[in-house]
């Protein structure tokens, strides 16, 4: 089911969250997203820790299997078990989003290091429809699909640092971020 | 697992309780076809209470919340209780920190705690009372 396809806005809770606008710029998620969550000073130095992995999300079987090789980075990351539960978690809630609401699209997993911090970055990208109301997707309890509504939110919370860049009709860009240390 | 009708999950009777566990392999078709088999043999075997153990769930996403608390609610609606029992404690915290406390899930530390709220007594040292034990181990 797909944005849309439902009128109703079902259950809105309030809940104090930061308010953003859709930025549109396909090719540069990371510079033209707005970001989301607190920003560190740190930022500039952020490196790519050189391994990259792409999954396709277009079925079923791909939410295990992106699940799977997000799990497997956080051991190769050396993440406690409770940060490995958050991240993959995480992780599931942002691939169902992308296969439910994008109808598919792709996960990205890289190592990332900031001075001698190591963390995970996962990038999901889809080209669906696009999420036109950021507010009420980051709601708990709002959803337009068959999930509880608290994937979006949930996942922001999960992560250290949590961007998003979406426009109607273009698709959305989820770029999350967690480091073995609170930032 | 594409078959609608059967999701894979034993379902075992021990008396007037139903006991089952979650896999972390358990994909959404098969989540939902599960939670369709568990209802039917609720009334078919007419089960008082249900224990689903968890203990082998490495996470439990929004998706998998979602069953559960359905599966509490359908299983109340049809006069039976649930226990979901051994939720590790990774999983619990990010549960909470997901927003989700599991409302109307009934929960016990492991399966045996959860058996016994379900009314099912272990006898130790009832072995002695011999056959008629046996044939009866349920309240």
């Amino acid at each position: 089911m797909r944005p849309g396809d439902d009128p109703s806005p079902g259950l809105v809770a309030v809940e104090d969250h930061h308010p953003q606008t859709a930025a549109v710029e396909d090719h540069h998620p990371q510079a033209a997203a707005t970001r989301l969550g607190p920003t560190h000073s740190g930022q500039a130095a952020e490196t790519a820790g050189g391994s990259a992995s792409r999954h396709p999300i277009r079925s079923e079987e791909h939410l295990l299997t992106a699940r799977h090789a997000v799990r497997a980075a956080t051991l190769d990351v050396g993440f406690t078990l409770v940060d490995q539960t958050r991240v993959v978690t995480a992780a599931s809630e942002l691939v169902r989003n992308a296969y439910i609401h994008g109808g598919g699209g792709t996960l990205t997993i890289e190592v990332v290091r900031r001075a001698d911090v190591r963390g995970l970055r996962l990038t999901v990208t889809d080209h669906g429809p696009g999420i036109s109301d950021l507010d009420a997707a980051f709601t708990d309890g709002y959803t337009t699909g068959p999930g509880l509504g608290h994937g979006l939110g949930g996942a922001r919370r999960l992560m250290d640092d949590f961007r998003i860049h979406t426009a109607e009709g273009h698709g959305t860009t989820v770029v999350a971020t967690r480091w073995t240390t609170p930032p | 697992m594409s078959d609608p009708a059967n999701s894979g999950v034993p379902i075992l009777r021990l008396g007037d309780v139903l006991v089952t566990g979650l896999l972390d392999e358990l994909d959404d078709k098969a989540a939902m076809a599960f939670t369709e088999e568990l209802t039917q043999r609720i009334v078919a075997d007419r089960a008082t209470g249900v224990l689903i153990d968890i203990s082998r769930l490495e996470l439990v996403d929004s998706f998998v919340a979602r069953i559960l608390m359905e599966l509490a609610t359908t299983t109340r609606l049809l006069g039976a209780r649930v226990i979901v029992a051994g939720m590790r404690p990774a999983v619990a915290i990010t549960l909470v920190e997901l927003g989700l406390g599991l409302p109307g899930v009934a929960t016990a530390v492991n399966a045996e705690q959860g058996m016994a709220v379900l009314g099912w007594q272990r006898h130790p040292g009832s072995q002695a009372a011999g056959r008629e034990a046996a044939h009866a181990p349920w309240r």
